[in-house]
């Protein structure tokens, strides 16, 4: 059962993804495609809140389902590093550089955050 | 009766994202608890589905893109399968998560490991995937 709904979860997070980075696109066409990096922060800033709530209760179904499901197919890496390369090849290193910097340290302070809050709710 | 390729080409694309993105949850959640991430130290887990994924997205996009333009099948392979499966496969949140907690528990030293093994490692996949399909779809036409 957790199965089932964890699967349709992450259909789902997928579908999110790809109506929000279209929205996105169709409103800045600039040279950094800002999609990924946008879903990739706000989801990383929901996951480390959920895991900071459910700290004490890591193996809710709740979290596979939310977490690993719906936050987890929303999210992508694999989306990322293409358009890094993509970049790279485009011949805008630093566009690269800088758009990776954003998501790695832009995650990490969501993510810190979203972790502190959550554990004081 | 058989569903055309005109008829599938005409569903919702976000439909075919759906459906792939529920195949892609589901390798990512059953290989996470088959092998599981270690508790301390690099999680390698998602590591792994990290790294091939962004091989083998790279592969798929650059042969889609280097083998005819974005209508029809081609493109509900690009979302169904690129978008949804590997998009669905591998994650960002899980990761980022993951790098927090270790920071948090003082594994400095082992997330930072982490996060530049997977930036470092998930570029060079990436790139190695469109090399890949350079290759095949050269020397094929």
């Amino acid at each position: 059962m957790t199965w089932v709904a964890l699967s349709l979860a992450g259909g789902l997070g997928a579908w999110l993804r790809f109506t929000t980075d279209t929205h996105i696109r169709r409103r800045y066409q600039g040279p950094v495609p800002i999609g990924t990096l946008t879903i990739n922060i706000v989801g990383s800033f929901l996951l480390a809140l959920l895991t900071g709530i459910l700290i004490s209760h890591p193996s809710t179904p709740i979290k596979a389902i939310v977490g690993t499901g719906l936050l987890g197919g929303f999210t992508t890496f694999s989306t990322a590093t293409v358009e890094l390369v993509n970049l790279t090849e485009a011949e805008e290193p630093r566009a690269a550089a800088m758009l990776g910097g954003a998501m790695i340290i832009g995650g990490l302070i969501v993510g810190a955050i979203g972790l502190l809050i959550g554990t004081h709710l | 009766m058989a569903v055309t390729r005109w008829e599938t080409t005409r569903l919702p694309p976000g439909l075919w994202v759906f459906a792939g993105g529920c195949v892609g949850t589901l390798a990512r959640a059953a290989l996470s608890v088959a092998v599981p991430d270690p508790s301390a130290g690099v999680p390698t887990t998602t590591l792994a589905i990290n790294l091939t994924g962004a091989f083998v997205l790279g592969w798929l996009l650059r042969t889609l893109a280097l083998t005819g333009s974005d209508r029809g099948t081609r493109r509900v392979v690009r979302l169904g399968v690129g978008t949804g499966v590997i998009g669905g496969y591998t994650t960002f949140s899980t990761f980022d998560v993951q790098s927090v907690t270790l920071l948090s528990r003082d594994h400095v030293l082992i997330s930072l490991l982490y996060l530049v093994i997977s930036l470092v490692g998930g570029f060079a996949a990436a790139w190695a995937g469109t090399a890949l399909a350079r290759h095949t779809a050269g020397s094929r036409g």
